[in-house]
This record gives C-alpha cells, sequence and structure tokens, in this order.
C-alpha cells in the first residue's frame, strides 16, 4: 500500500496538496488539467520534488531515501534513454549501472528486449529506433528494474493510438506478472479506461483519493467535465474505431 | 576636437596646404613638445605646421616617395643609415659646427635636435647601493628586477645592444649571460618598461640619464636616479631631415633652421625630456644641470651601427634564450 | 540580391585576408626563408596555445560543474561577469594582472607575507595565466551549455536508476563538448599578440604575431612579415579544421540559464566556485582600483580619442554584422560559406592592416587612413565571432519556420523583414554587443598609422604610458573598460527588450 500521508509541495506560487492512498497492485490514472500538478505527484513519489507531510510503502517511510533507492521505477515523457549507450546498454541499466554483465544478466535484458519485440536491436543506438521502437525499449528497462511501484509520465503521449494502445497492454502484462502497482499520467481518460482501474484526479492544486475509472468518466464532476467536454467525442471516436 | 574627428575620418584635412611633419608618437602628444613648438613656429611666418604623430621610419617605408611629409622628426642615430637607404632625404645646409653635443657632427642630411644617454634608472628606496660601472650591474646579486626592451621593436633596447657591445666587446655574450637572471621581463618599447618600473614591478628599468629630471620636475620626487658606469654611456642623438620631394622646400628649409634656434631648443629639456642640441649648458633648466653626467660618451656611428646591428641582436637573442 | 551581397562579402573578405597578405609579398624583397628565431617562435605559439586551451577547459570542468550543482544568491550575476574577461580590452587586463600577480602584486606581497618565494608572471607562465583569464571563462560557458543541453529527465532517470552522473552523463556529454571548446581557445591563443608582447618577458616568449610585429616594425622585411603570415594561417587553418570536426555552441551565448536541484553535490563545489571568482574577479577589482585614482587626472585627449572609438566601434559592429548576414543568408547552410566567415580568425590583423595600407596610400593620406583601417580590420577581426553565434540561430529559424515562410512565399526582403530579423534580434544583440566591445578594445593596427589626432583610446592609454602619465592612463582604462562593458550591455540588452521568446 502507497500512502501519502498530508503531502503539501509549495514550489514557489504552485501548490499541491495530496492524502491519499493507493493498494498494492493497483493501477491507477492520474489525469487532470494541463499544469494542475499531475507530474508533480508522480516527483513526490519518485523523490524528485520536495515536500512536506509522510510518504509510505507498505507502512515504512519512503520520503527519507534517494530516488533510486526507492522501490519505485519512472518512465518519463521523453529522453528515457541515454543517447550515446546502445540498446542493450540503456536496458541493462535497469539491473545494474556499474560494471559487466554477468551472463545471467545479459540474458535477462535480451529476454526483456524479446518481451518488447526488440530482438537484435541490441547494438543499435537510440536515435537509430523509431519512436515507438524507443519507447519499448524504455519500457523493457522499466520491467526489468523489477521495483513494486512503476511511475509513467505521459511516456507514450507521442504515439498513434495502436502503437500506444499496444504499449498500454505491454505495461499491464507486465505489472500482471510482477503484481507492481502503476502510477500513470495521462490527458487521455481512453488511456485511464484501457489501463486503469482507478483515476486521481488533479485539480484545484489537489489530488483526489483514486476512484472507480468508470463511474468517474460515467458521471464526471463539474470540474472534470470541463475538461473533459471537449475532448469526448474524440475519444469515444478513438474507442469506436480502436 | 570633434571637427577633427570628422574631417581625418572622412576625407582628411585638405586647408592652406600645411607643412606636413612626421615626428614620434612621445613627440606629437598634447603633452609633449609639439604644441609649442608649432605656436613658436607660426609666429615666425605666415604659416601652418601640422604634426602627424605615429612610428616614422615604418610610415616612410611605407609610403615611398609618395609620401606626404615635407619634414620628419625623431629619427634616431642608430637607424639613420636605413632611413638614409629610403633615398627621401635633402641635405640641410645648416652650420653643425657648434652644436652642444658631446660628439662631432658633420651629417648633412640628417640635423640632431636632441640627444641623451641610455642608462639604468633605479628606485632609491629599493636599491641603497646603485652599481657605478656595467661590471657593477653584472655583479648585483640576481633578486634585483631589471626590466630593459627588446632591441628588435625598440630604439632604447638596441641602444642598450650596443652599449654592452662597446663596453665587453666579445665577452658581450657572456655580460648578457650574467644579465639574464636579473631580468624581470623584456617589453616592446620604452613606454611598457617604464610604467612596470614606475609602479613598482621593477627596480630598475633601461632609460636615459635624463628621465630623473621629469620625476624632480613633474613630481618633485627624487628617488629616481639614473646609476652613472665609468665604463660610459651609450649616446644617442634624434636627427630631423627635410624631405627631398616637398612641396614646400622654403617652409621646410625655415622650420630646419628653426630647429636649432633657442626658440626650439628651449621647449627640448621639459618637453621631449633629453639634452637640446644646439643650446649652452648654462641655458639649460637647473634640474638638467644638475643630472650627474657621464665621463665618457660611447657611440657607433651609422656605418658601425649599420654592421654591427645583426650581430648585436643575434647575440642578445641567442644569450637569452639558452 | 542576396547573390549580390553575398558574393561582394565573400570577395571581400577574401581580398582582406589574402588580399593584403598579396600586397605585402608583393612589395617583399625575398631574402631568405624562415631563420632559427622564426621556428622557435612557431614552437613556442603552439605550445603557449596548447596548454591555454588545455588548462583552461581542464579548470573550467569543476567550475562548471560547482555552477550546475549550486544555488546560490548572485549566480545569475556570476555566469553574466563570466563573460566579462573575453571583451576585456587586453592591454586593461594585463594592467590587472599584473596588479594581482605581478613581483609587487597582491599575490605576491601574500605570499611574501607568510614567507613563500615569489612567483614570476613573465615568460611562458605569464602568457598562459593570461591567456587563461581570458579563455577559462569561456570554457565554464562552452560547458554550462553542455550541462544545460541534458534533458533534465536524465538527471531524474539516473537518479532513479542510481547510476552515476558522472558516468553516464557528464563524462559523455564532456567528451562531446570539451574538444570543441578547447580548439576554440587555442585558435584564439594561436595569435596572440598583446598577451605575448607584454608578458612574454624576453626572446624565449614570441609568438608568431609577435615576429610579425617585429619583422614589420623594426626590419621592415616584408619577405618574412609574408612568410610569417602564411604560417599563422596555415596553423590557423589547420586549428580551424580542428574545431569544425567537433560540434561546438556558442558559448559565449549564455546568459542565465535553468536551474536543477542535484543531489549529488560536494563541499568542494564551493572551493571552485571561489577560487573561479578570485581569480577572475581579482583582476577587474584592481583595474578598477587604479582606475578610480586616476579619474581626477584624465588628461583632456582622452574624450575626443574615446569619441574616436566609439565611432570605430559602432562603424567596426554594422560592417561586420551586414558581412555576416549577408554570408548567412547567402550560404543557405552551405559550410564552406559560412567556413569563409571564420578565415579572418586566421589572419594577421598587423598583415591585414599594412596590405590595406599599401593599397589605399596611393589614395589618401595616411592621416586620413588610420581610422577607415582599423574600423575594417576591426569588423574582419569580430567577423568569425558573429558568424559563429548567428549561423545556428539562423539555421533554427529556417529549421522551425522556413516551410511555413516558405508557403506563405516570405521571400527576400519580407522574408527578412517579418521573420529573420525578428527572431534573431537576441543574437543580433548580443553579437552587436560583442563587436562592439572588442574593436572598441583593440589596440591593433592603429599603432602603426595613427597619430594624436586619430588616436583612439587603446592607443591614448598607450601614449599616456609612454609620457610617463601612469595614472592617466589607469584614469583612461578605465574609462575604455565601461565604454567597452556598456556598449556590449547596452547591445544585448536592446535585443533582450521585447524579443518574444
Amino acid at each position: 500500500m502507497l500512502t501519502l500521508d498530508g503531502i503539501t509541495v509549495d514550489l514557489g506560487g504552485f501548490h499541491l496538496a495530496a492524502d491519499l492512498t493507493i493498494p498494492q497492485g493497483d493501477r491507477v490514472a492520474v489525469i487532470g488539467p494541463s499544469g494542475a500538478g499531475k507530474s508533480t505527484l508522480l516527483g513526490v513519489i519518485a523523490g524528485f520534488t520536495p515536500h512536506q507531510g509522510r510518504l509510505l510503502w507498505k507502512d515504512q517511510r519512503i520520503d527519507g531515501a534517494r530516488p533510486g533507492d526507492r522501490p519505485v521505477a519512472v518512465l518519463f515523457q521523453d529522453n528515457n534513454l541515454f543517447p550515446h549507450l546502445t540498446i542493450a546498454r540503456n536496458v541493462a541499466l535497469g539491473l545494474r549501472t556499474k560494471g559487466r554483465l554477468t551472463p545471467d544478466e545479459q540474458r535477462t535484458v535480451t529476454e526483456a528486449l524479446d518481451r518488447v519485440g526488440l530482438s537484435g536491436f541490441e547494438d543499435r543506438k537510440p536515435a537509430a529506433l523509431s519512436g515507438g521502437q524507443q519507447s519499448r525499449a524504455a519500457l523493457a528497462r522499466l520491467l526489468i528494474q523489477a521495483k513494486p511501484i512503476l511511475l509513467l509520465d505521459e511516456p507514450f503521449s507521442a504515439l498513434g493510438p495502436a502503437l500506444k494502445d499496444e504499449m498500454l497492454d505491454l505495461v499491464a502484462e507486465g505489472a500482471d506478472a510482477s503484481g507492481a502497482t502503476v502510477l500513470m499520467v495521462t490527458h487521455d481518460p481512453g488511456d485511464a479506461l484501457r489501463l486503469a482501474g482507478h483515476t486521481i484526479v488533479v485539480s484545484d492544486c489537489r489530488a483526489a483519493p483514486p476512484i472507480p475509472t468508470a463511474a468517474l468518466l460515467e458521471d464526471p464532476p463539474p470540474y472534470l467535465s470541463a475538461y473533459l467536454g471537449r475532448r469526448r467525442p474524440l475519444d469515444e471516436a478513438a474507442k469506436t474505431s480502436g | 576636437m570633434r571637427l577633427a574627428l570628422t574631417l581625418t575620418f572622412c576625407a582628411g584635412a585638405a586647408a592652406a596646404d600645411p607643412l606636413t611633419v612626421y615626428v614620434p608618437d612621445y613627440f606629437g602628444s598634447e603633452w609633449g613638445p609639439t604644441p609649442a613648438i608649432k605656436a613658436a613656429f607660426e609666429q615666425t611666418c605666415d604659416c601652418e605646421i601640422d604634426f602627424v604623430a605615429g612610428e616614422v621610419l615604418t610610415r616612410l617605408r611605407l609610403e615611398g616617395d609618395r609620401t606626404q611629409a615635407d619634414v620628419v622628426l625623431g629619427l634616431n642615430t642608430d637607424v639613420a643609415a636605413e632611413a638614409r637607404e629610403l633615398n627621401l632625404f635633402a641635405p640641410h645646409g645648416l652650420d653643425t659646427s657648434d652644436l652642444t653635443l658631446p660628439i662631432d657632427w658633420t651629417d648633412e642630411t640628417f640635423l640632431p635636435f636632441n640627444w641623451g644617454y641610455t642608462a639604468f634608472v633605479y628606485n632609491a628606496d629599493v636599491i641603497s647601493e646603485p652599481p657605478t660601472s656595467f661590471e657593477g650591474l653584472l655583479e648585483m646579486e640576481n633578486e634585483i628586477r631589471i626590466v630593459i626592451q627588446d632591441p628588435r621593436s625598440s630604439i632604447s633596447g638596441l641602444a642598450l645592444a650596443y652599449w654592452v657591445d662597446a663596453v665587453f666587446g666579445e665577452d658581450a655574450t657572456e655580460a648578457w649571460t650574467r644579465l639574464e637572471p636579473k631580468i624581470l621581463t623584456v617589453t616592446k618599447g620604452w613606454s611598457e618598461s617604464y610604467g612596470l618600473f614606475t609602479n613598482g614591478e621593477a627596480d630598475m628599468v633601461l632609460s636615459y640619464t635624463t628621465s630623473p629630471a621629469y620625476h624632480i620636475t613633474e613630481e618633485q620626487d627624487e628617488t629616481k636616479v639614473a646609476a652613472i658606469f665609468d665604463e660610459g654611456h651609450y649616446f644617442m642623438a634624434e636627427v630631423a631631415a627635410k624631405v627631398a620631394g616637398t612641396d614646400q622646400p622654403e617652409l621646410a628649409d625655415a622650420f630646419m633652421a628653426f630647429i636649432l634656434t633657442p626658440a626650439f631648443q628651449e621647449i627640448i629639456p621639459e618637453g621631449n625630456w633629453s639634452y637640446p642640441a644646439n643650446l649652452p649648458r648654462d641655458q639649460w633648466p637647473e634640474v638638467f644641470q644638475a643630472l650627474p653626467e657621464p665621463a665618457t660618451a660611447l657611440f657607433y656611428t651609422e656605418e658601425e651601427a649599420a654592421e654591427r646591428r645583426d650581430d648585436v641582436i643575434e647575440t642578445w637573442r641567442s644569450a637569452l634564450t639558452q | 540580391m542576396r547573390h549580390l551581397a553575398g558574393w561582394s562579402a565573400a570577395v571581400l573578405i577574401l581580398a582582406l585576408v589574402f588580399g593584403t597578405l598579396g600586397a605585402v609579398a608583393w612589395r617583399a624583397d625575398w631574402s631568405g626563408g624562415l631563420g632559427r628565431a622564426d621556428w622557435l617562435a612557431i614552437r613556442f605559439t603552439l605550445w603557449q596555445a596548447f596548454l591555454s586551451a588545455a588548462l583552461s577547459v581542464a579548470f573550467s570542468v569543476p567550475i562548471a560543474r560547482a555552477l550546475m550543482r549550486r544555488q546560490f544568491p548572485g549566480r545569475g550575476l556570476y555566469v553574466a561577469l563570466l563573460g566579462a574577461p573575453f571583451i576585456l580590452p587586453s592591454i586593461v587586463a594585463i594592467f590587472g594582472l599584473l596588479t594581482v600577480f605581478g613581483r609587487s602584486g597582491w599575490v605576491n606581497d601574500a605570499f611574501g607575507a607568510i614567507g613563500l618565494p615569489d612567483i614570476s608572471i613573465y615568460g611562458l607562465q605569464g602568457v598562459v595565466l593570461a591567456h587563461v583569464f581570458f579563455n577559462l571563462p569561456l570554457a565554464v560557458r562552452f560547458l554550462l551549455q553542455g550541462w544545460q543541453s541534458i534533458p533534465v529527465e536524465r538527471f531524474r532517470l539516473t537518479e532513479s536508476l542510481n547510476g552515476s552522473v558522472w558516468t553516464l552523463l557528464e563524462r559523455p556529454m564532456l567528451v562531446r563538448v570539451l574538444p570543441g571548446a578547447a580548439a576554440v581557445i587555442f585558435l584564439i591563443c594561436l595569435t596572440s599578440f598583446a598577451v605575448a608582447l607584454t608578458l612574454g618577458g624576453g626572446p624565449r616568449a614570441t609568438t608568431v604575431e609577435l615576429a610579425i610585429y617585429q619583422a614589420f616594425r623594426f626590419d621592415f622585411d616584408l619577405g618574412r612579415v609574408a612568410l610569417l603570415a602564411v604560417v599563422q594561417v596555415v596553423l590557423c587553418l589547420g586549428a580551424l579544421s580542428l574545431a569544425a570536426a567537433v560540434p561546438v555552441g556558442d558559448g559565449v551565448g549564455i546568459g542565465q540559464d535553468r536551474a536543477l536541484m542535484r543531489r549529488d553535490r560536494h563541499l568542494l563545489d564551493w572551493v571552485w566556485i571561489g577560487a573561479g571568482a578570485v581569480f577572475l574577479g581579482a583582476p577587474l577589482l584592481a583595474i578598477a582600483l587604479a582606475g578610480i585614482g586616476g579619474l581626477g587626472d584624465l588628461p583632456s585627449v582622452v574624450w575626443p580619442a574615446a569619441l574616436r572609438s566609439i565611432v570605430v566601434a559602432l562603424t567596426a559592429t554594422v560592417l561586420s554584422l551586414g558581412l555576416a548576414m549577408a554570408l548567412i543568408l547567402w550560404s543557405n547552410g552551405a559550410r564552406w560559406i559560412e567556413a569563409l566567415g571564420a578565415l579572418p580568425l586566421a589572419a594577421s590583423g598587423l598583415v591585414m592592416g599594412a596590405g590595406l595600407y599599401l593599397w589605399l596610400a596611393p589614395l589618401a593620406p595616411p592621416a586620413a587612413l588610420a581610422l577607415p583601417l582599423t574600423t575594417i580590420v576591426n569588423a574582419a577581426m569580430v567577423l568569425p565571432f558573429a558568424m559563429r553565434i548567428m549561423t545556428p540561430a539562423y539555421r533554427e529559424i529556417e529549421a522551425g519556420y522556413g516551410r511555413l515562410a516558405d508557403s506563405l512565399s516570405l521571400t527576400s526582403y519580407a522574408r527578412l523583414r517579418w521573420l529573420v530579423l525578428p527572431r534573431m534580434r537576441r543574437p543580433l544583440g548580443f553579437c552587436a554587443g560583442l563587436a562592439a566591445a572588442l574593436s572598441i578594445g583593440d589596440l591593433g593596427v592603429i599603432a602603426l598609422f595613427a597619430g594624436t589626432e586619430q588616436a583612439t583610446l587603446p592607443l591614448a592609454i598607450y601614449q599616456l604610458m609612454g609620457s610617463y602619465r601612469m595614472e592617466g592612463a589607469a584614469g583612461a582604462a578605465l574609462i575604455l573598460v565601461a565604454l567597452s562593458f556598456g556598449l556590449f550591455w547596452l547591445f544585448d540588452r536592446g535585443g533582450r527588450i521585447d524579443a518574444d521568446t
């Protein structure tokens, strides 16, 4: 169970408060208007954003730990790969950042790449890959990290709908296999429906506790419907065509 | 001044054809002697004189016989041979038998207007026992800091090279080698050296026996003293010459004659801080009369200077790059 | 029109670099090749440039890293002041360095007080020290730019992977950025003149440009002048192609930067930031202190000289930016045209001035030529910097808006008027500031030709020093610094005000 207990962020003019709990193994979407603080919320959990209040994982405080020492793996919107390293090396960083890989670890990397459909791409540099392939490589590394919490900060927003759905399914598959808890920021209620059973709405300087996604979208509260209003027909279209 | 700026920037002045006189930078500045000379000369005639300050010899070499100069001032005896090779000058036609120089002057082209001795000027606050000979200078402890000038770019630096050559002859290399540890730095020109000396960076500077007169007259400072050496000091004179191709020969002749008159000569001591070439000693400013003077003048004629030049510079260069 | 302007600019630059060299060579009496002293000068030139570049980049790494890791009040000012030494007139900077590191300077006073032996600023170490003073800030700015080019996400990613920022991010970035920064500094130090002149300390430390000056000024050996100038061009072109092979940003272009919370900090950061501030700040302070004393004793010649300097600087700025713009618009990305703009960096300012003089002397009296020659040579000498900054800015504009402009049929003047100039305001303002500051502080060729009536402020300072007027020279030097910084600030500011990002 991930608990945000009385969390407040004050970034000189920008505020965010969060008081919520996410059950272990749950998959949660984070939606809300631009600039509301969705990424900030993930930053708090990952350890990038200074804050007040307590952050607990399985009733242990983790807010004092360095980002790398937290039970957390992150996927950003972009720049998820080091451009000067090969794909294999990039993925291997999820296992160890120093020294040579053991044969076992090497096998793990190959399997991870295989799982995301990138066999044979080991020795290429990120620039030689398409956007979708880069996302898969990043995803492979995320999964290989085998952390109990996965944070996704709109990592697939630049991909087309079909490709994006494929990625979401890969995430779901990986999370199911390891039992990881997932938080994913998205602008697209369709993504929320596809991946996550619950959704956190971030707006008005506050991150609300998660509620069931389907119910939320059926009957959105006023502030959410105002935000979703313009997008809905598009999403419907996307859903029917997808 | 603003007017002068626009004029020179656009096309250059083209008024009623003044007499154009090339002078060195240090001579031509507003605190140098030229304003006084201009005023004094223009009183003697209905004419205008225009001083153009800069690198006199370089400019003459570049311009050749296209030069705008009618008269040039400030060439030095050590480079007179090279200036003469340009074949730009006409005889001055003046009587030089009574000049107040420590040497005889018979040159019919170059007319000396001031002169001096090369000397090491020291700070008496730092050096309590100054050397009384060149040998004594070489024997000073190496902690002493001397600044000299590059003989390849400075007329005083070249004079030092001749001086060392005149005093030490075949032992010149050894003399330079002994001097080398005391040399703080070698500067391009006299100005930089003297700047380092006055702001305390150096204890001793290669300059002239007359340099202390400036500090005494202008600053009432008597701590800057020239060390007088038994072996003698290298003499040099600055000369003027009339350009043969001048379009105003009469005016040029008039100015050449004016150079030897007291009106010009009296400006020299406190205008250029050197000895006047045609003024009896008792008419010098008191400070100049009181300055210690070397007993012996060492001097290379322009032929000797031209012949020895490459050698003395190479001796200097190789001794200091060891 | 674009082609005409481009061709004219190209021809003018080629004429300035090679035409002047030809004019000098044509007048030469050829007598023998390079002597032993010349080879020593070449060796010294390369060695000091190498040391200066190596030390500048070596010290810039910890300083730039400390600046990226630490937040403190005045950090913005610190970064901004890093631009100061580069535009500080060298004649003034040397004065400041002597006050601090000279034999009776602050450092030696302090050393003496605690019983340490004197250090000497003359010779190789002095030349390198001065070059590091000028170029270390430049290197720091190149590196700051490199650090800023690393996306924040990568820092976070590295942290969340528990990886080492040094091996994963900083070392690869440095491998990419350092060679270029070093090459640029190497190139700048290759043609060093004023520094070697004053701090060289003797015939041992003679650079090629200094040897050119000596051959010209004293021996008037035009053959050797031309030969040495060719040597210098070859050396510089070698370094230029080296620099071209590695990508560099416009290190001089950074003013502000965004901050990032970094966890991998070290207490040594403060030591480096402090050491950098002292090393770069102390000479500036010395100049200010000495100058304030001299302000009361300013001779009247300073003011017309200052006015002339401003006119020269502004004209050179317009000329230089015009040339750069003409080349850039014409080049359309063609590398050789851009390379043309870097060519003056390889040329000797002295040879350029002398060659122009030989060309133009039949047409006008020398007094009338002094200021125009100085202006043209200054414009040529700052052109490479203008090109370096404006070219990437222009490329970015074309990459971002070129197709939109094409689809709207925005061509020639309309394109310049509505797209290029407005979007280039900031780099243009910065370039203009740099050009004005660099040319106002340059002593350069005017020393060969001008007298008092044409003296620029740097020459007036030189003449003041030559007339025992050290106080006045210090005062005039402070005014020169104020003008140089002031012009830079005005233009740079002008480019920023109302410039939409």
